[in-house]
């Protein structure tokens, strides 16, 4: 980045800065257009109404929208929808750290084909993926049978609909999210460091603690980002899996959307998930800036 | 270097692959299966396979989707490389603001864009659903992607490069056409191959776009899934499984995976 800030072009600059406006313009004009305005647009309709023929009427603009939202029965999709993100996050982190490891330092030559067999499942559907998923959980299915035919269980354990096959779907479903930004964080970090720490006396575990882990810690923050954003927008997982009782606010902003057709009030839903993410964001970024200065 | 390799790790690494691998697995061997409600294993068949291409709804739903990702290829692809290569090679007022913009899309849940979106053309052009419609939210959402991998490639170049092309007599068009272009192609590539794929999958942003006449593949696949009627559903998860992993397989032996050794950096001359 600074070679080409830094380099001398002193010649042009005028005809530069008009060729940067061709390049910039037209993308930033798409993403203004099509993805700033309407993001606009949701919040000022969240505070709209419905009105008789089903449309957004602005002629009483108020808050009702979201103390609609804030009402005790909507209280567990919020909850839900950032445990299940949350523990997905935590979770995926946990998978994704050994084996990204494994890759990077016992891979050899064969690391390229590893981490391309590990994004496999990423570029086949994440539908699909959650739907194999329900071959597997279902009272009738493979996991059940299993059990069943080595005599561990007579009868089917309710896996599917469960807390349990959500968050295991979207552990599955954003793994591959994690792994690859915890891989590159870990294959760039310089070996020698640790042999450095393992010299001083350092055990395994102490260097693991006190070198790896501070300094691949940028990897592990991408990680829980890819992560936790698509997993608290989510609805097809908990509605798949979870089945009709899980609650998520994705999926109440999917129904209000898909059958209730009230636009001002799914808007004030969407927008407080928007700031649900946002501020799990920053939060994340925070922590990554008071990690790398404390830990380093 | 030799390190004391931790049997513990491996044996968690081959947990690891068994288990993003078995859900897989399982889809394969039951779109063998006799049974139609899929569940319980009745006895291997190919009957689903030629019944995929005899189910119209499916098809329409394919071709949907096909040309959404054609759309969405070229829209994001050209967007996307431009915005990639100005933000890499010119810093000019306001490029702070621009590099946020690209990156909110990305921190965006997807339900976000797809909502507003509806809202944006329901509110506006009284309408919804057009395939259209789901294009411009595809390229929308696939644009930063792009301009992210294109601005990375781009910043690994030496800007002398086109300088001595121009200093050579080349028009500013001529030496982006004959050095620029065909050093950034590879990210260009990747960039609409990654387009592709997730226009390909997506199902949130398309669900609120989409109308009764432009349903996609995975519109089609969910719908499915939830009422219940999936004979063939396992046979066509085999066929995307099947396709993907051969586009990998040949891509990875093309050395489209290889770290960058053709990298352009005039180091040398430094």
């Amino acid at each position: 980045m600074t070679t080409a800030a830094a380099a001398p072009t002193p010649r042009r600059p005028l005809r530069d800065r008009l060729s940067a406006l061709i390049y910039v313009v037209p993308g930033v004009g798409w993403l203004a257009l099509f993805f700033a305005v309407p993001l606009v647009i949701v919040l000022i309709v969240s505070f709209g109404t419905k009105d008789a023929t089903g449309h957004v009427s602005l002629a009483h603009p108020g808050l009702q929208n979201y103390l609609r939202a804030g009402r005790p029965e909507y209280v567990p999709a919020f909850l839900n929808s950032l445990r299940y993100a949350g523990i997905t996050t935590i979770l995926s982190i946990l998978i994704g750290y050994p084996i990204a490891y494994w890759i990077s330092r016992y891979g050899g030559r064969r690391k390229i084909l590893l981490l391309i067999l590990v994004m496999l499942p990423f570029w086949t559907s994440y539908l699909i993926r959650t739907y194999a998923w329900m071959i597997i959980l279902r009272d009738n299915g493979v996991l059940n049978g299993i059990l069943q035919s080595v005599g561990l269980i007579s009868d089917p354990i309710p896996f599917l609909n469960t807390d349990f096959s959500v968050i295991l779907g979207m552990t599955y479903g954003f793994l591959p999210f994690a792994i690859l930004p915890l891989y590159v964080s870990i294959d760039r970090m310089d070996d020698n460091l640790v042999q450095a720490a393992r010299d001083l006396y350092a055990s395994g575990r102490q260097a693991f603690l006190h070198v790896t882990l501070p300094i691949t810690m940028p990897g592990i923050v991408a990680a829980a980002l890819l992560t936790f954003i698509p997993a608290i927008g989510d609805y097809v997982t908990p509605d798949l899996l979870g089945g009709a009782q899980t609650t998520t606010i994705a999926k109440v902003v999917q129904v209000v959307f898909q059958s209730g057709r009230d636009w001002p009030y799914g808007s004030a839903l969407g927008f407080l998930l928007m700031v649900l993410t946002l501020v799990g964001t920053f939060a994340a970024l925070r922590t990554l800036r008071r990690e790398t200065l404390g830990g380093g | 270097m030799t390190r004391e390799r931790n049997p513990w790790l491996t044996a968690l690494a081959a947990l690891t692959f068994v288990f993003l691998f078995a859900p897989i697995v399982v889809l394969i061997i039951f779109s063998f299966n006799v049974s139609r409600r899929n569940f319980v294993w009745l006895g291997f068949t190919l009957d689903w396979y030629p019944k995929l291409f005899a189910n119209v709804q499916l098809l329409d739903a394919l071709s949907v989707t096909l040309r959404v990702a054609v759309i969405a290829i070229i829209g994001a692809t050209i967007l996307g490389s431009l915005l990639g290569l100005g933000l890499a090679r010119l810093r000019f007022r306001g490029s702070g603001a621009a590099e946020t913009l690209i990156l909110l899309p990305m921190i965006t849940p997807e339900i976000i864009i797809g909502i507003s979106l509806l809202i944006f053309f329901g509110q506006l052009f009284r309408q919804n659903g057009s395939i259209g419609q789901i294009g411009i939210a595809h390229i929308t959402f696939c644009i930063s992607y792009v301009a992210i991998i294109v601005r990375a490639r781009a910043l690994s170049l030496d800007p002398r490069l086109e300088e001595a092309a121009r200093d050579l007599g080349a028009s500013a068009l001529g030496s982006f056409r004959h050095v620029t272009l065909p050093l950034i192609a590879p990210a260009i590539g990747a960039g609409a191959m990654l387009t592709f794929a997730l226009s390909f999958d997506d199902l949130i942003i398309t669900s609120f776009n989409a109308g009764p006449g432009s349903s996609t593949l995975p519109i089609y696949i969910y719908s499915s899934i939830k009422f219940g009627v999936t004979p063939q559903i396992n046979a066509i998860s085999t066929i995307i499984v099947a396709v993907v992993a051969l586009a990998l397989f040949v891509a990875w032996r093309l050395g489209a995976f290889r770290p960058d050794e053709r990298r352009v950096v005039a180091d040398d001359a430094t």
